[in-house]
């Protein structure tokens, strides 16, 4: 008796603490251990549709006779362009991902107007290589291919590191040759002997020239490169030939007032749905329908502690997965207690009604989450936007409540035999 | 519970009910491929522009037609629709064909000069384009998402039970997607991704309540040897009658407030799933242990 009030109240305190660390977040020494909830910086995201904002989507418009080998190379060079673009302009919150084959999905939050957004992110780039002067020397037709390598680029390095190698037509080896020795010249004059590369008026790199370059390639290296800047730098390079232009196929925008709303009237709909849920179960299944609603509220906190930790994106469809597995989530109470109930009235001791009820219900409740979950599965791996994120919520909602039910509302009930809780009547007999 | 009438024998009865309910909404998803729509498709699967735009004043007959004529005059397209939306009316829906950024463009600068609205696009609260391309492969995603589900939700129940099982399950699947496709053409409901969501959605939640009933027919099956597998069938709908009323009922109490209390967006999402959890509820009881002896009686030659 004693060890079972002890392990009861241990219980009860984990639920009340891992509650706190849901609500408050929990930091150690700067580092967010646990986010709170409502941290949308370390923790669970807001959707575009929940705090405003806008899905644009460019399809690339292949030429005939396009090779489409190339296309997920130019693919990522129309990704770093946007992204690049996207950091001009300021949006930092943006994000840029490819879906599908020859589609980009860029999202922008609380942007109010996108369609200026929607023109400049999509229209063909100007490249164009310059001096200091402003002098245009090239442009991005003069240049085959640009690649980001490995190694050792002039073969007088002591060490590998990452570096861009530049090909150029015949007339842009021509070209080159005379921006270099224009440029290499300067070194002794004014000290301005760099070369800017610059797209849409911007400056994506500055390299220094030392001296006049006649090959057909060149490398742009000691600028301290990761394998990933590298490779943006020669992707931003290659939009001077990108063969193909982007149309918007897909435009979606969300007002940031009706997202706000959104978000109020649906938590306002969740609690007040769980209110009524624990007043069903209290009633019907008395002592067990209070286990199910302590069992609630730990799923609960569960969940809102993995949704932080993982950084699920919410959206609108997301927390109507989320109410919806909270409904969901007693029904495995729901199915022990029915099949306790018969057991007590076939005349079972309430200790061995619990015990067998349990072990009869397992099946059912493996079963019936498992056919959810594949449906879940399916969502998740098929399904595009929001729909993966109904996905995540619904299934991580369905594995959290089979692990409640089958862990704490096993372990409360054996507490209530403990405290000689042991009338029948009292399970809802 | 305890049985207060008998389910399988009045399988006519109640298998009537549900052909009548389903009807409609066969009869719409087989005319789609004709080229017959009897579902309102939102933008999401026909492609179109809709905008929504807060007016600060209540969108009446006059100043729908004068949106309208807006909307002409500066893209040139007849809009297909222009209504009034939003709690207390204040905002105006236009929908059209799919047009380009520089004409929206244009009719936002329009909108916000005629209604002087805010200058940085806080009164436009939604601003969608679909181009019909996208519009077909989600409707091909969709489609494909559901039958993946269900071949495999099928494949799942016939290794833990039987096929018999796993045929009535689905069987009782589809009415109930059936039924949630005549909700939205009796009600003209915005078939949308929403749609797709809650449909993916009952199938997993529906087939849960068939499978809790066939868990307790394999269960007792078991110990009943001399029984005949009807009565076994009709026992154990009783036996699981009183979990699937509950459980029906408190997902009902939840997604019910979603509806009750819900922004425009959500009701659209969460009628259907309430359909699809009654129409659930009623043929796990009413239906799936019938189909179950049915494809028993007929597929399986020797009685265990």
């Amino acid at each position: 008796m004693k060890k079972s009030v002890i392990s009861f109240i241990a219980v009860m305190l984990v639920i009340v603490l891992l509650g706190l660390c849901a609500v408050m977040g929990f930091t150690v020494a700067g580092r967010t251990i646990i986010p709170a909830v409502n941290d949308t910086e370390h923790g669970i995201r807001l959707g575009l549709d929940l705090v405003g904002g806008s899905r644009i989507v460019y399809e690339a418009e292949l030429p005939e006779g396009y090779d489409t080998g190339n296309l997920s190379s130019d693919m990522e060079t129309a990704q770093s362009m946007i992204r690049q673009r996207l950091t001009n302009k300021g949006f930092t919150e943006a994000t840029v991902a490819l879906s599908g084959d020859n589609r980009i999905s860029v999202e922008i939050p609380q942007i109010t107007n996108p369609e200026e957004a929607v023109q400049t992110l999509g229209s063909t780039a100007q490249l164009v290589f310059m001096d200091a002067d402003g002098k245009e020397w090239l442009t991005g037709t003069d240049i085959k291919r640009a690649t980001a390598m490995y190694g050792q680029p002039t073969g007088a390095e002591l060490t590998d590191e990452h570096y861009v190698q530049i090909e150029f037509t015949d007339e842009g080896t021509q070209k080159f040759s005379e921006a270099t020795a224009s440029i290499a010249a300067r070194k002794n004059t004014d000290g301005m002997n760099f070369l800017a590369i610059v797209m849409d008026d911007q400056a994506i790199s500055t390299p220094m020239v030392e001296n006049q370059l006649t090959q057909s390639t060149c490398v742009i290296s000691g600028g301290n490169f990761t394998a990933e800047s590298a490779k943006e730098l020669a992707d931003l390079i290659n939009v001077g030939q990108m063969p193909f232009s982007l149309k918007q196929v897909e435009l979606r925008s969300v007002g940031p007032q009706l997202g706000a709303n959104a978000l109020q009237t649906s938590l306002l709909a969740g609690a007040i749905g769980i209110v009524l849920v624990c007043l069903f179960m209290l009633i019907v299944y008395r002592i067990p329908g209070l286990v199910a609603c302590l069992a609630l509220g730990f799923y609960i906190v569960i969940e809102a502690v993995v949704f932080g930790l993982i950084r699920v994106n919410l959206s609108l469809p997301g927390i109507a997965g989320i109410i919806l597995s909270i409904g969901m989530a007693v029904d495995a109470n729901v199915i022990i207690f029915e099949r306790i109930k018969e057991e007590l009235r076939a005349g079972k001791t309430v200790k061995s009604a619990i015990d067998s009820g349990f072990k009869r219900a397992f099946t059912a409740i493996l079963d019936s989450n498992i056919t959810t979950l594949i449906a879940a599965a399916v969502l998740f791996w098929m399904g595009t936007g929001t729909i993966v994120g109904f996905a995540t919520t619904l299934g991580l909602g369905v594995i959290i409540s089979m692990f409640t039910a089958l862990t704490v509302t096993h372990f409360l009930l054996n507490r209530m035999v403990d405290f000689h809780v042991r009338s029948p009547k009292a399970y809802g007999v | 519970m305890k049985p207060k009438f008998p389910i399988l024998k009045n399988f006519k009865i109640f298998g009537i009910i549900s052909i009548l309910l389903c009807a409609t909404g066969l009869v719409a998803l087989i005319a789609l491929p004709f080229g017959q729509n009897f579902f309102n498709l939102s933008i999401d699967f026909a492609g179109g522009t809709e905008m929504e735009f807060n007016l600060h004043k209540t969108v009446d007959q006059t100043v729908q037609t004068e949106v309208r004529e807006l909307f002409q005059e500066v893209t040139g397209v007849d809009p297909s629709s222009v209504t009034s939306s939003g709690d207390s009316n204040e905002n105006v829906l236009i929908r059209s064909t799919s047009i380009d950024s520089e004409k929206r463009a244009a009719v936002i600068d329009k909108m916000v000069e005629t209604y002087s609205l805010d200058k940085d696009g806080k009164d436009l609260y939604n601003n969608n384009d679909v181009s019909p391309s996208v519009g077909s492969d989600l409707q091909r995603a969709a489609f494909l998402c559901a039958v993946v589900a269900i071949v495999l939700m099928l494949i799942y129940i016939t290794i833990r039970f039987e096929l018999t099982s796993g045929l009535a399950a689905v069987t009782c699947l589809i009415h109930d997607l059936l039924i949630m496709l005549s909700v939205y053409v009796w009600f003209q409901i915005p078939l949308d991704t929403g749609f797709i969501a809650a449909a993916l959605t009952i199938l997993g939640y529906s087939i849960n309540a068939s499978i809790i009933v066939f868990d307790r027919i394999r269960e007792n099956l078991r110990v009943a040897r001399k029984e005949p597998f009807e009565e076994v069938a009709e026992r154990s709908v009783w036996q699981t009658m009183g979990r699937t009323i509950n459980t029906t009922l408190t997902t009902l109490f939840t997604v019910g407030m979603i509806f009750v209390l819900g922004v425009p967006s959500l009701k659209q999402f969460t009628l259907p799933l309430i359909v699809g959890i009654v129409a659930g509820a009623w043929s796990s009881i009413m239906l799936s242990a019938s189909f179950w002896s049915f494809y028993r009686k007929h597929f399986r030659k020797k009685r265990i």
